[in-house]
């Protein structure tokens, strides 16, 4: 797994209080991990201070999944 | 009741009288409080007064860009410990009638009665929903629910703060931080002490409760709202204005 993968995981697992099991790639941040949607904002507002990138609200948007998000600033970083 | 030792306070035009009152019940009932003031030495003389070591003075032009931002971080360093309690009391008035109101009386009180208690509320939100806890305390006016002539400015503003306050109220409620409005009808301050006797006596009658209120009326009320007791009250508008306008 990528360093950004697990700080990823890292980062939900902090927020959202699951356990590290459920955070799979294709776990759902609302359908599978509980979260509700200002969990969502705060999630990305934890991932543009972590990583130091800026999610504008269109992408923000699409980032439902722990691998959305991974992908996301993966591609941040590579760009 | 309505204690709030160890909690952090941040209240934005301290200097004046309402501003001075509620800095002053919300130290005296125990809380860490930042005063925030154009006049700087003016905010320092009164966190000096206030003393105990819990009081601390912090300028901004509220006026600026990015000087909300800056005041949370910059109260939040001088206090040691992050917000639980804001109340934005800080505001002006550009009074005129419409038809002589230029663009730049609207964009001033639009920003500073407006737009920076949203920036101050926005920079606050972040640590209290981190928190599961916080309190935001907005001040508004009478003039919001009932307008007044030569003031269309000033009550699109204060109209606008609690709306925005139960907007507000609605997003962070499931996080334990409540959002309320005080809004005060004519308070004793140098502005109503320049009034002729005929008005001021005028203004008087149309009070159920026969006089104008005390900085002290106001403050208690955002007391009240800033404490644990208050903890399943949100935004709510709690209008203190002696019973003038009964909304």
């Amino acid at each position: 797994m990528s360093e950004i993968a697990d700080k990823v995981k890292k980062i939900v697992v902090e927020h959202l209080g699951v356990e590290e099991s459920k955070v799979t790639p294709e776990a759902s941040f609302i359908d599978d991990l509980g979260a509700d949607s200002l969990d969502t904002v705060e999630l990305v507002m934890a991932f543009e201070e972590a990583f130091n990138v800026e999610i504008p609200e269109d992408a923000a948007e699409k980032i439902t999944t722990v691998k959305d998000a991974i992908d996301y600033i993966e591609k941040q970083k590579v760009a | 009741m309505f204690r709030l030792d160890g909690k952090t306070a941040l209240v934005t035009g301290a200097s004046g009288g309402i501003g001075s009152a509620i800095a002053g019940i919300l130290h005296a009932q125990g809380a860490r409080v930042v005063l925030s003031g154009t006049r700087e030495s003016v905010i320092q003389q009164q966190a000096d007064k206030l003393g105990e070591g819990r009081a601390f003075a912090a300028a901004a032009n509220l006026g600026d860009a990015g000087a909300a931002d800056a005041l949370v971080a910059k109260a939040e360093e001088i206090a040691g410990a992050p917000l639980d309690i804001l109340v934005n009391n800080a505001g002006l008035t550009r009074d005129t009638l419409a038809l002589r109101m230029k663009d730049e009386d609207w964009n001033q009180v639009l920003d500073v009665d407006l737009a920076a208690p949203f920036r101050l509320c926005r920079a606050t939100l972040k640590g209290m929903l981190r928190r599961r806890a916080g309190r935001i305390v907005n001040i508004a006016s009478i003039i919001g629910a009932t307008g007044n002539a030569g003031q269309a400015n000033y009550a699109a503003a204060k109209a606008g703060m609690i709306g925005m306050s139960k907007s507000l109220a609605q997003e962070v409620g499931s996080r334990g931080v409540t959002v309320n409005v005080v809004a005060p009808g004519f308070i004793v301050t140098p502005m109503t002490d320049a009034l002729p006797d005929a008005q001021r006596e005028k203004l008087q009658a149309s009070i159920p409760l026969g006089r104008l209120g005390q900085p002290s009326d106001v403050a208690s009320a955002v007391l009240y709202l800033a404490s644990d007791e208050a903890a399943w009250i949100t935004g709510c508008t709690l209008h203190v204005n002696g019973g003038m306008a009964m909304i």
